[in-house]
């Protein structure tokens, strides 16, 4: 019997619009729960904007609107009922210049949970211990947890980012390009923990680079100039894609 | 001449231009503090002034002087840090904004009588407060607002959007960012900024000249709503309006050294909290 993957999020004829510039055009898809879906295209080509759609990230940019429905466990994130806030719990992101606290590793960590209310200290402590090592960065910095964040190498600092993301216990994680830039070493590391990372969460990461994306990734979608031209799975995608356009992209012939 | 000539001959001509700046205004320091301090004497701090001030102390000014200051700060600090957040975090950044933001500028460059002239006509005469310390400190703090305005506001726009975005992303409220993950970077800046307010609030005649400053009055006042004599004004009485303004030019240098060191000591309070909140930021 074949296993069909929950759908964790649904997206209905999304457009997106900066002021009149229009952004995303006519978006259908469905993002499996607890895949790594990969979004690839060249530059300006809306996958960016449409990460953000997921956390609402959009909201804070002025003169963005949009239309169509995108559904997150069968929920409307886009309803005027729904809390931004919690949404944003559910739906952590990860930057893509990293983009820690300047304070210590251990205030990093704490800062979401205490804003929820969180105030157990024995409780915090077990959610950094947990995050840090989510994130495979436990062993590097746990006898130093109250040293400044900034002090961290630049691929420390991006997995201190998902820790960070990690201990508000979300359902979806979205990346941007999370790892472009890093060294290949620590690149490696990134995309290493992703495949540690899928079992528990969505993973939904823009990237450039397209080694990456057939790396990390379950499935893929291509995105040109504002509109989906293909999703599939990763392997299929990379390997027989339906769209010319498709294969112009990832064989290299431009972008 | 050659490119190095040239750089040598730039060098040494901005140097030499920064130099005489710092001699012209260190002579000006160095003059009143010579001819100043012999006049400078426990019963010149603290007695009330005697004969339109040629005799006795200048208590009265040192005092109206720290109040009217100190009431500047309470009223423009809260005032123009919370425009600066409204501006920088909440206002939508449209056409707006933009005018209240040019609006603001202009209000920095607007002469210090036309802040006088405003102050007299809404709190001394419309409000009925009076010629009092409330609106001469309420004339001061509209008058230093826009500067600490616009310097904290661009503190709070110097701290990196990314910390915003992480902190949002992460399910905070747009105060609960603001307040924890911009607020604490940008405090320097915002005092920084409130330095150079609180340097003109305490030097500035014209706007007090209308809205509290006494002539001559001997007494310190009761409350708010009283005058006060002001280091600033009593200076522009004793060398213009006294009928003997030779014989008071001790008390002249005296009124303006205690002035200078006035506003030294508020600039090097906010220049140590400044500081003591930069060393808490480790970028």
């Amino acid at each position: 019997m074949v296993k069909v993957p929950k759908i964790k999020l649904l997206i209905e004829n999304v457009n997106f619009f900066y002021n009149d510039k229009q952004a995303l055009f006519d978006i259908n898809m469905s993002i499996p729960d607890r895949q790594v879906t990969a979004l690839i295209g060249p530059s300006g080509c809306g996958k960016s904007t449409f990460l953000r759609m997921f956390n609402r990230m959009n909201d804070i940019i002025l003169g963005t609107r949009h239309t169509g429905k995108i559904t997150m466990d069968g929920l409307d994130i886009y309803d005027s009922k729904t809390d931004v806030v919690k949404l944003r719990r559910d739906v952590g992101m990860v930057f893509q210049k990293s983009n820690p606290f300047p304070k210590s590793i251990y205030d990093n960590i704490t800062y979401g949970p205490e804003i929820h209310g969180q105030k157990n200290k024995s409780y915090l402590e077990d959610i950094v211990e947990h995050s840090l090592k989510g994130a495979a960065l436990w062993d590097e910095v746990e006898d130093r947890l109250h040293d400044n964040a900034m002090g961290l190498s630049g691929g420390q600092q991006q997995r201190l980012c998902i820790a960070r993301a990690l201990a508000v216990e979300p359902k979806v994680i979205l990346m941007d390009e999370p790892a472009s830039a890093l060294d290949p070493k620590s690149t490696a590391r990134i995309e290493e923990l992703i495949g540690e990372l899928r079992k528990k969460y969505t993973i939904i990461i823009v990237t450039h680079n397209m080694q990456q994306a057939s790396r990390v990734s379950d499935h893929t979608a291509f995105f040109y100039e504002g509109a989906l031209i293909e999703f599939g799975k990763t392997h299929q995608i990379f390997t027989n894609p339906e769209k010319q356009k498709t294969e112009d992209y990832i064989t290299g012939r431009f972008g | 001449m050659t490119a190095m000539a040239k750089e040598k001959l730039i060098f040494n001509l901005v140097r030499g231009v920064t130099y005489f700046v710092v001699i012209v205004v260190g002579y000006l320091l160095f003059d009143i503090f010579i001819k100043g301090i012999p006049t400078i004497s426990w019963s010149f701090l603290t007695e009330l002034p005697r004969r339109s001030g040629a005799e006795g102390g200048i208590y009265p000014a040192i005092v109206g002087t720290i109040y009217l200051v100190s009431g500047a700060i309470i009223f423009a600090l809260p005032l123009g840090m919370a425009s600066a957040i409204y501006l920088s975090e909440y206002a939508s950044q449209g056409r707006l904004n933009r005018t209240i933001r040019l609006a603001i500028i202009t209000l920095a460059g607007v002469p210090s009588i036309v802040f006088g002239l405003f102050g007299l006509g809404l709190f001394v005469l419309f409000f009925g407060f009076g010629a009092s310390i409330l609106a001469g400190s309420l004339t001061l703090a509209f008058m230093i607002l826009p500067t600490i305005i616009v310097s904290s506001e661009e503190a709070l726009q110097a701290v990196p959007m990314g910390l915003r975005e992480a902190s949002l992303a992460l399910g905070a409220t747009k105060w609960q960012t603001v307040y924890t993950n911009v607020l604490p970077y940008a405090l320097p800046g915002m005092f920084t900024g409130s330095i150079l307010g609180i340097g003109r609030a305490a030097g500035e005649t014209a706007p007090i000249l209308l809205t509290v400053a006494a002539f001559f009055l001997p007494r310190l006042p009761k409350s708010i709503f009283d005058q006060v004599m002001a280091l600033p004004y009593h200076l522009y009485v004793l060398a213009t309006q006294h009928p003997d303004t030779e014989k008071v030019l001790p008390m002249q240098y005296g009124t303006a050294l205690v002035l200078i060191v006035i506003v030294v000591f508020f600039n090097l309070t906010a220049i140590i909290l400044r500081n003591h909140y930069r060393k808490k930021i480790q970028w």
